[in-house]
């Protein structure tokens, strides 16, 4: 392998992508787009649910039970209706998520004693918000109750009963429970899967697309020093790319950083290498940059999106789904990402991650340099 | 006119099927991710981790503990004894949650104060942290007002009941647990939320991407020349390369919705016939997106990235998995331009909740004045790149 013959491959690499200014534009805004959309624009936080109230009683006490509906952060009560009908079509024109329905002898039930009901309609067709938006409702009219039921005890003299067992919510690592926080550091590895889903899958395939391949063919050039040239040019766009996620993600969006910036860094550089000879590895086996980039996106984006528990949790799915995902990479690099980022954690905690990261990376490189041999030859 | 575009079709159709991996392209990705989509995009917790910590070691600690297991939410997968132990769990983590039952749990309730119990909740995963926070709640609450003594019984407390429509009138149950029924989607199950979902972006994607890469790949290859020098007119030219896409996206279509009915058994509460409907309607947009694209772009890597970068945004801010209602009110009204919200709405529409045109119209109206645009504009370009 020659070092001199690796650099001319990489020059050459690099002079393409900063030719082609849009893709390498489009490339660096990527980033910059992802960010500003999971940090500012998406979240899974539920607040504000809008919620329609038929009241069928009208006394004070309904009242104050709605009121308190309005005083709750989780909820907008969008309109007073006057019947199920009305509901329903709030439910069915998405302009309504819930319905509270507050009994006629609501008042009168409580104040002759005895139990009582509100009914609470959920569209449960997004069954999270619906899960959640229905515990708030719970905690509103549990609190309410309880309030009432105090007034009328000291109303008769008897002395308050405390709760017989009361739960103490602590919640570690991200206390305000934002979904942002758990996101954004998750962000670095899907942008490097795009990246190289993107760029790095299609520059072999284009070669031969191109008819450019059979040039390169006929120079001394080894396979190896083809591969490490080509995968050295998008490290730099790629380094680029996570290190204006990282800065950004903690300085405009706060997400707090509470690990080590040498964990963090070791554990993208083997990432990203590993990432980008994936992507090659695809492209050398391929000849048209259609299938390329379907083959690129199928095995870099979905996965890194879907199963490396980016947003949704690995442990809830269907055991095979988890077997699958055992091998996608991006799996160990987001657990890294979370914990540096949130839990602080270091080596001690995190080397089997790493350590998978690496035998990926030297694996795919291997296999990289071995079919590129068989293609040339 | 026709003549010459029924060639130029053929042509199309020979280019797609000719190549095994091309013909497998079609089919093969949208219902692998369907599959993916379907099983890995869940939000639900059903099992959650927990790790139990029993500073108390009573038969009153015990009961609380078979009353998680008992539940059927929670799973106890470890049983640390000391801080330590506790904070690795959580640091490794093993467990979504670590309860800790306090020391003189049960001698606080023999005396009638108040018992307490902790539950650590490791809130990386904000929205499994909720979820198991709610649940964890509503166990120790049940197991409060189960223990507490009696006088309190008589006394009214506010029961909550979540009934759906048609089911018999409120009935007074008397356990504390409410009986709770949700309209459209009673198990709560996220997969027939997202399921639909899955079926409109591989609809916008495989239309978009192979309209884009058709036309780009004839000019990088350089074989428009030669197209160009034919009595093709533009706008046969246009028809012959979307045609084939629109055919290919409506089989697309057809294949994801019944891969979700027998693989998920999502409900089809609605009528077939106005989801082909505004699914036809919709092609409009994203085809002439696809032509749009191929314009301005050179290469196809450009076209890609292109395409990536705005068909994603697009895809998220539809309210697929992140509910619009949650996002800032400005980016609420910057969805307002998203097609893809539309045809999101009006899936889901059909799929769960049954509705029909005369309620989904405004949405339909909308997919159409946007697709007449769209097109319109990508036309013209069209038109004017081929010049």
């Amino acid at each position: 392998m020659s070092y001199r013959r690796t650099r001319a491959v990489f020059i050459k690499e690099l002079r393409h992508i900063v030719r082609d200014k849009r893709s390498l534009g489009l490339a660096l805004a990527m980033p910059v787009m992802m960010l500003m959309l999971y940090g500012f624009a998406l979240s899974l936080d539920v607040d504000h649910v809008p919620a329609l109230v038929y009241d069928q009683d009208g006394t004070a006490a309904s009242r104050d039970l709605i009121r308190d509906f309005r005083g709750s952060r989780y909820f907008d009560i969008t309109g007073e209706v006057s019947s199920y009908r009305d509901i329903q079509k709030g439910i069915d024109k998405n302009t309504a998520l819930m319905g509270v329905v507050i009994p006629r002898d609501f008042g009168k039930d409580l104040e002759a004693g005895r139990a009582t009901n509100v009914q609470l309609l959920v569209d449960g067709s997004d069954s999270n918000t619906a899960a959640i938006a229905m515990g708030y409702a719970e905690n509103v009219v549990q609190a309410y109750s309880a309030q009432v039921r105090a007034e009328i005890m000291n109303l008769r003299g008897i002395k308050q009963q405390p709760p017989a067992v009361e739960a103490e919510m602590r919640v570690w690592y991200n206390s305000s429970l934002e979904s942002k926080n758990f996101v954004v550091p998750g962000l670095i590895a899907i942008i490097l899967m795009i990246l190289t889903g993107q760029l790095t899958t299609l520059t072999i395939a284009r070669e031969w697309e191109m008819g450019t391949m059979e040039q390169i063919l006929s120079t001394p050039l080894r396979p190896v020093e083809m591969v490490l040239g080509k995968m050295l040019a998008y490290f730099v766009v790629g380094l680029v790319d996570a290190i204006l996620s990282f800065v950004s993600g903690v300085t405009v969006f706060g997400v707090p950083f509470r690990g080590s910036l040498l964990v963090l860094s070791v554990s993208t550089l083997v990432f990203l290498c590993g990432a980008l000879f994936w992507g090659i590895f695809i492209s050398a086996g391929t000849r048209t940059q259609v299938v390329a980039y379907q083959m690129g996106m199928l095995t870099t984006f979905l996965p890194g999106f879907l199963l490396s528990g980016f947003v949704f949790a690995i442990d809830t799915m269907p055991r095979w789904i988890q077997l699958i995902s055992i091998v996608v990479p991006s799996r160990y690099f987001i657990t890294i990402l979370k914990a540096v980022f949130l839990k602080g954690a270091g080596w001690a905690i995190l080397w089997p991650q790493l350590a998978y990261l690496l035998l990926f990376t030297t694996y795919v490189f291997w296999r990289t340099v071995k079919r590129m041999n068989q293609k040339v030859a | 006119m026709w003549e010459r575009i029924g060639v130029i079709l053929r042509k199309e159709f020979i280019q797609l099927f000719r190549d095994p991996r091309m013909r497998g392209l079609l089919f093969i990705p949208p219902l692998l991710q369907l599959i993916i989509f379907g099983y890995a995009v869940t939000l639900d917790v059903d099992n959650a981790k927990i790790a139990w910590m029993d500073g108390d070691g009573t038969p009153e600690s015990r009961a609380l503990l078979a009353r998680f297991e008992g539940s059927g939410r929670f799973q106890v997968v470890a049983m640390p004894s000391s801080e330590q132990e506790v904070q690795s769990i959580l640091d490794h983590g093993d467990a979504h949650a670590v309860v800790r039952v306090l020391p003189n749990f049960a001698r606080h309730l023999a005396r009638n104060e108040t018992a307490e119990v902790q539950v650590l909740l490791d809130g990386t995963n904000s929205n499994t942290a909720s979820l198991v926070s709610a649940y964890a709640a509503g166990v120790i609450a049940d197991y409060s007002q189960d223990v507490s003594p009696k006088q309190t019984k008589n006394d009214q407390t506010i029961k909550l009941e979540v009934r759906s429509p048609g089911s018999p009138p409120v009935v007074m149950v008397s356990g504390a647990q409410p009986d709770t029924r949700v309209w459209f989607n009673p198990d709560l199950r996220s997969r027939n939320y997202f399921v639909p979902g899955v079926a409109v972006n591989i609809l916008f994607m495989i239309t978009l991407m192979l309209t884009a890469q058709a036309i780009i790949r004839e000019k990088e290859i350089g074989t428009m020349e030669q197209l160009m020098v034919t009595p093709m007119r533009p706008i046969e030219l246009m028809l012959g390369k979307t045609i084939p896409f629109a055919l290919i996206g409506i089989v697309d279509l057809i294949v994801v919705t019944a891969g979700a009915l027998l693989i998920f058994r999502v409900p089809f509460r609605g009528n077939f016939l106005v989801l082909l409907f505004s699914a036809t309607i919709f092609l409009l947009t994203s085809l002439g997106a696809g032509l749009f694209l191929s314009t301005v772009s050179h290469t196809q890597q450009q076209a890609n990235m292109m395409s990536f970068f705005f068909s994603n945004p697009a895809f998220l801010l539809s309210g697929f998995n992140f509910p619009i209602r949650n996002m800032p009110v400005s980016v609420q009204y910057l969805t307002l331009l998203n097609p893809l919200r539309y045809f999101m709405e009006i899936v889901r529409g059909v799929f769960l909740k049954g509705v029909g045109i005369s309620i989904l119209w405004p949405q339909v109206l909308a997919l159409l004045v946007y697709g007449v645009l769209v097109l319109w504009f990508s036309a013209l370009r069209f038109h004017k790149s081929l010049d």
